[in-house]
């Protein structure tokens, strides 16, 4: 038995001399000098890393950390003796190189035919998270080179499919809504340089904001930026605070809408958020609803603390205000 | 979601089905061999070879030892699944198109197409345990529908047989005597050829596909008609989903105007209809000709298509899939 898989081992080889090839250049004369790769879980929520050692073409020695999410699927017994079943018929004989089953190299979306609604713009988000994953887990496919372009591509899809889908699209060039992204902004030539302007222009009174556009400091946010729009950020800025109400213990399956429309009855709505895990998708049972009106969150709390919904009884309260 | 495309069969599929535990997967098409897939990786597990015509469709036991296949070289044929090999052939006058395992597998429904001055028929078959007992005789044979049967089913209990054709029209027998219980009604049912017909998981409602651009969804008792989605092509292939409230439909055009339209142009994917709101939910594109066969896995995961194009296409479901909300 040992023997044949030895012999198997052999034969694969042999086809694959272009694979040999490349391994025998750099891993054999400095594999020594690298350190082991270590591989660090999977965790409970089955994320596993694998942080590798390896030297680039330049002599480099890099690190390279594979995230990866493993999936545990229960199979039955005659499932599991059935994937050693030995081949038979015309798959027995078949040709090791003739690629009867092949991943597609193209993204086949799931075309909804409806636009999601508006609050299911987390939807759009975490179906771009997925994208983000399937970008982890095919980089050692080797088509790493077309992902982000995927990614991006969806993300302009799912905007094409939304009636209001500018709000999610906005040129910080520009400043026009719904048209185009940043990157591809016709006027970018006739709009002020950033860094430019930091030097010409006199610091104004909100010192931190003057810093914002110098290059090489710390990461300043898009809307702290000299040239944003700040009437925006401040107003994002209420809109996250104001009215705020917590919601823990919620089930796992509880999702945006859910949550709108739990709380919805009491009065407009801002914002529902339902916090989820960044890398499993699912829920971390918590959750965020801003009121239009501060009377309708009382009365929600008063009403839906302590209510019981999927089997857990909520806990229902003002959010608290942030430390800054 | 990256499709698996499996490309083993030379000509266009014509049914896929996959056993109960949900791990492997047979496909028929107008080539001469079934073949077998696992259909987590969709690597070729095998192929049944022995066919002389072009296969219609499958069947796998309960406990997924044995296959059954029905094909236009007049023949129905009795395999091994694990190994490939022939167990026994019931030879027709005519070529057989729908075959189905009874529940406990001791029965198999075949239909026989019409073909030169013979009529359909649907007949019943023995199937024994020990392969030497093991007979070529019909239990029932029915007979009195005109134009060819392109589906028959069990249905609850093994006490009816479900048909349905080219005639449009849905029967159920009863598969003791063979006797006609209830027929669908011709204003509220299919206007044209019946393409396909799947059972839900538990075998309460069915759904059928029609050339006259629709899908209907029955009650398996009563034969009431519960839900119709429309479409705007002719209807191939359908199937319910095991876990969620929805069904998929796949088409085509008339074969006449395949290789006037470009493949981009829509015609050819799955669509997904919402069961209980009959609203078509969304679509899964990537054939280059018309889809003749779906089925979901049994865990509702995933699901597969087989095409005219000779593909079959394993899909796994995104996450988006199963948050969407109507």
């Amino acid at each position: 038995m040992a023997v044949a898989a030895m012999q198997k081992q052999q034969q694969h080889q042999t086809e694959r001399w272009g694979d040999l090839l490349d391994d025998d250049g750099g891993d054999l004369d400095f594999g020594v000098l690298l350190p082991p790769p270590v591989v660090v879980g999977p965790d409970a929520k089955g994320i596993k890393k694998v942080i590798e050692y390896r030297i680039d073409e330049e002599g480099n020695e890099v690190k390279v950390t594979t995230t990866k999410r493993v999936r545990m699927v229960r199979r039955s017994k005659s499932a599991i003796e059935r994937r050693s079943w030995p081949k038979f018929g015309d798959a027995a004989k078949e040709a090791p190189g003739s690629r009867l089953t092949m991943v597609s190299t193209e993204e086949i979306l799931f075309d909804r035919t409806r636009a999601p609604d508006a609050i299911d713009l987390g939807q759009v988000m975490r179906s771009l998270l997925v994208d983000m994953q399937t970008v982890v887990d095919t980089i050692d496919l080797g088509s790493k080179a077309q992902e982000p372009s995927t990614s991006v591509d969806s993300l302009l899809k799912a905007n094409d499919k939304q009636p209001g889908g500018g709000l999610l699209m906005v040129c910080r060039t520009c400043g026009k809504k719904g048209d185009h992204w940043t990157s591809k902004c016709p006027y970018k030539d006739l709009a002020p340089q950033q860094g430019e302007s930091s030097t010409d222009r006199p610091p104004s009174a909100d010192g931190s904001a003057a810093q914002g556009g110098a290059p090489g400091k710390a990461y300043v946010p898009v809307f702290r930026r000299l040239g944003a729009d700040k009437s925006g950020a401040d107003v994002m800025r209420r809109r996250n605070d104001e009215n705020s109400i917590r919601v823990t213990n919620l089930s796992e399956d509880a999702r945006d809408p859910d949550l709108a429309e739990l709380f919805g009855q009491f009065g407009p709505l801002n914002r529902v958020y339902v916090a989820l895990d960044r890398a499993t998708g699912v829920s971390r049972g918590f959750g965020f609803v801003n009121f239009v009106h501060r009377e309708d969150g009382e009365n929600a709390i008063k009403k839906l603390n302590g209510y019981g919904y999927d089997n857990l009884i909520l806990n229902v309260d003002w959010a608290a205000p942030r430390p800054n | 979601m990256r499709p698996i495309l499996m490309k083993g069969h030379e000509r266009s599929l014509t049914f896929l089905r996959y056993n109960r535990d949900g791990d492997l997967l047979f496909s028929c098409a107008k080539d001469l061999t079934p073949t077998v897939w696992y259909a987590d990786n969709g690597d070729r597990l095998g192929t049944y070879r022995g066919h002389n015509g072009a296969v219609w469709s499958c069947d796998v036991s309960r406990d997924s030892a044995r296959l059954i296949t029905g094909s236009a070289d007049q023949t129905a044929k009795l395999w091994d699944v694990s190994t490939g090999r022939e167990l026994f052939s019931f030879r027709f006058d005519a070529p057989a198109r729908s075959v189905e395992f009874a529940i406990g597998d001791a029965l198999a429904v075949i239909t026989t197409d019409n073909f030169m001055d013979h009529v359909p028929t649907v007949q019943v078959k023995h199937i024994a345990e020990d392969l030497d007992d093991q007979t070529d005789e019909s239990a029932l044979v029915i007979t009195g529908i005109k134009g060819r049967i392109n589906r028959a089913v069990w249905g609850p209990l093994n006490r009816t047989i479900i048909t349905a054709g080219e005639d449009a029209t849905i029967r159920i027998w009863d598969s003791e005597t063979g006797k006609l219980l209830r027929e669908s009604d011709k204003e509220s049912g299919h206007q044209k050829t019946i393409s396909s017909l799947s059972k839900s998981s538990d075998w309460s409602h069915f759904i059928t596909g029609s050339l006259d651009k629709s899908a209907k969804l029955w009650d398996t008792r009563t034969l009431t008609l519960i839900k119709t989605y429309v479409t705007e092509r002719p209807v191939n292939a359908v199937d319910i989903s095991p876990t969620h409230d929805t069904v998929v439909l796949g088409g085509g055009q008339d074969a006449m105007n395949v290789t006037m339209t470009d493949h981009r142009a829509g015609k050819f994917e799955a669509k997904f209809y919402h069961k209980i709101l009959q609203e078509e939910i969304g679509g899964v594109k990537g054939h280059f000709g018309p889809i003749n066969a779906l089925a979901f896995n049994p865990d509702g995961r995933s699901f597969s298509s087989g095409g005219e194009d000779g593909y079959v296409r394993l899909h796994h479901f995104d996450s988006d899939y199963f948050n969407i909300k109507m």
